[in-house]
């Protein structure tokens, strides 16, 4: 794919960008400097960072409990979301919703979201606004293999293919329902297989692979944005972190962790040997660039830390709109 | 003028919110041929982009409107029967009600779920119930529950407009019966969170809510003849509810009575019950009494069924009880 060098360097910072902000957030709660239920994405950056770069604007996302990485891709300023996750009054919702509710509806970003398979039904409503509208944009699900198994995700899609609604579905299959490894919560091994009972695209890409990623996704938007419906876009990936931070993760071997942890698995670490393959960055501007996302997320920390905490008003606050 | 029912009175609400503003659209199940006929004609007239007909699929249904509304557009989505709540309760009362609060105010969604309940039509258990209390529970929510077609339509254009998610409840039984009053072809707004006194009184205040509005209209002409007073107040909106208004009542008849066809436990009546006791239990001359279905499913057979209906009787005997205490 012929991309022009500063949007792969600009997808690879997004990465880094992911990566940090989890290391640091991981360590955040472990220190005990933050509470709350905190997912990580690590492990999963090209997903997110693969799919937005396909995306507009004025597209949308849903995301899930593990939304950190989503948000970033789509634009979300790490700022407002570290301070949402510190529960400080300049977080993105005044610190109302923490990390499984952080949203930006200005960047189309309509929410993580605490429920397992909520996300489906309202990304099928984001793309019927936009069918509705005729505007050109699409909408983009994102949804874990847990979720897969969810009613509400096979009556999103089921609706959405019967409406023929711009909208992507993108199973990030990193194979843990929670703490259920996926052969153990269904019997295929290819979400994607279930596009066939929609009648829409069913496509597997490899979500370690960021330009494999971008490929499909982009193929799968542009196909919406032409009013041919949606499809299903299954990312092979891995969670290389427990469900949440603090899991004992006695449902796996240490080993099993480490093998996606390698050079040629490692999302990250495989498209900086391509970039360097490619010529299109030199170690030298790889280390300056992590240094920048190093300092970028320190900063957010700090902003987050110094920030007020909500006042109590808030409490009574943003229910209804008087 | 024209004389509606309630049904006729929701079509005709619908269609001149349709015609007013092109973000409204409504979907649901078999909205074309419009089981009770408060849809009948729309998806002829504004088209099947307005109108959408969709598979059975209550939570996309519920969740394709919370999404379309959190982007722009003033869905009404269509749950045939109150029952089918229970499977997609989570795009209402996670999503829709929570998305504002949750995103720190940056989120509206102004949508409407309208949707049919109560028994008299031997529909039995999964097809008759009044679950009123359930919406209420919910921060976020607004409630509605008309009694007549006059401020059914009023009601529902209020609803429609409203930038919140409203749960708007039509008593079934009520849909075919002409309203007393003649409902204007034009469109006409009842506000959101404002009872209606449907009849003046001094000895006593029943709150009734849907079709028990009705029986306690009876009821009061009844004890009228034997120079009982009754004042009958319909909240109309149950969440946000218009204490004012009752309190008002109840300082003036000193004595309260609500009937209403959910299950009496933990049902709208008991809310309504604590608020007088936090309000105005000074003003109350006897202990509140509610009037309300038993404690369990709606049966099928005709005779159960009525039984399990608040009767009449049952009203006149709660009244008696609390103008002799």
């Amino acid at each position: 794919m012929n991309l022009p060098d500063e949007k792969k360097i600009d997808m690879y910072v997004t990465m880094l960008r992911i990566r940090r902000f989890e290391e640091k957030i991981e360590e955040l709660v472990l220190t005990g400097k933050i509470s709350g239920f905190v997912h990580l994405y690590i492990g999963e950056e090209a997903t997110a960072t693969g799919v937005c770069a396909a995306l507009n604007k004025s597209d949308y996302i849903t995301s899930t409990h593990r939304g950190h990485g989503h948000m970033i891709a789509k634009g979300g300023d790490v700022k407002a979301m570290m301070a949402e996750i510190f529960g400080k009054q300049t977080g993105y919702c005044k610190g109302k919703g923490g990390s499984m509710h952080i949203a930006d509806l200005d960047l189309g970003i309509l929410g993580a979201n605490g429920i397992v398979g909520g996300g489906p039904p309202l990304a099928t409503g984001a793309a019927l606004s936009c069918w509705y509208k005729g505007t050109d944009a699409v909408s983009i699900c994102f949804f874990g293999d847990g979720a897969s198994n969810q009613g509400t995700t096979h009556e999103a899609m089921n609706l959405a293919s019967v409406l023929n609604l711009p909208v992507v579905f993108v199973a990030e299959n990193n194979h843990y329902a929670e703490f259920t490894r996926q052969s153990r919560h269904q019997n295929i091994e290819s979400i994607a297989e279930r596009a066939a009972a929609y009648d829409i695209p069913g496509v597997v890409v490899d979500g370690n692979d960021l330009l494999a990623v971008y490929e499909a996704a982009s193929e799968a938007v542009a196909r919406a944005r032409e009013g041919k419906g949606p499809t299903l876009l299954e990312c092979m990936t891995y969670r290389i972190k427990g469900h949440f931070v603090g899991d004992p993760e006695a449902y796996r071997q240490t080993e099993e962790v480490d093998a996606w942890k390698v050079n040629d698995k490692d999302p990250i670490k495989r498209f900086e040997t391509r970039l360097k393959e490619m010529g299109t960055l030199t170690e030298e501007k790889i280390q300056d660039l992590r240094e920048s996302v190093r300092k970028e997320i320190d900063e957010a920390v700090t902003f987050a830390d110094q920030s007020p905490v909500p006042d109590e008003k808030e409490l009574y606050t943003d229910v209804y709109v008087d | 003028m024209t004389t509606m029912n309630m049904s006729q009175a929701l079509n005709n609400a619908l269609r001149l919110e349709l015609a007013r503003d092109k973000n409204v659209f409504l979907i649901g199940i078999d909205l074309k041929s419009g089981v009770l006929g408060v849809t009948a004609g729309l998806q002829q007239e504004f088209g099947e982009k307005r109108v959408i007909d969709t598979p059975i699929t209550e939570s996309a249904i519920v969740g394709a409107a919370v999404g379309a509304a959190a982007t722009g557009l003033r869905p009404v989505a269509e749950l045939m029967f109150v029952d089918f709540i229970g499977v997609c309760m989570d795009q209402l009362f996670n999503q829709a009600a929570k998305m504002r609060y949750m995103f720190g105010g940056k989120a509206k969604i102004p949508m409407v779920l309208r949707t049919c309940c109560g028994a008299g039509m031997g529909a039995a258990a999964q097809h008759s119930q009044c679950l009123e209390a359930w919406f209420m529970h919910v921060p976020g929510l607004k409630v509605v529950m008309p009694s007549t077609p006059y401020d059914a339509k009023g009601l529902l254009i209020s609803a429609i407009r409203d930038d919140n998610p409203v749960v708007f409840l039509e008593h079934k039984s009520l849909y075919f019966v002409p309203g007393a009053v003649e409902v204007p072809e034009e469109s006409y707004a009842i506000p959101l969170g404002k009872a209606d006194i449907k009849r003046q009184g001094e000895d006593v205040t029943v709150v009734a809510t849907g079709m028990m509005v009705g029986t306690a209209l009876g009821v009061a002409d009844k004890l009228a003849e034997e120079g009982i007073s009754v004042e009958v107040i319909d909240p109309r909106t149950l969440s946000p509810l218009d204490e004012d208004t009752i309190i008002q009542a109840v300082k003036k008849t000193n004595r309260l009575v609500i009937i209403h066809e959910e299950v009496k436990f933990a049902g709208s009546g008991a809310e309504i019950a604590a608020m007088a006791a936090e309000k105005c239990f000074d003003h109350l001359d006897a202990p509140v009494i509610r009037i309300a279905a038993p404690f369990t499913p709606v049966p099928f057979a005709s005779g159960l069924e009525s039984r399990f209906i608040p009767s009449a009787s049952e009203l006149i005997d709660g009244i008696r009880k609390v103008i002799n205490a």
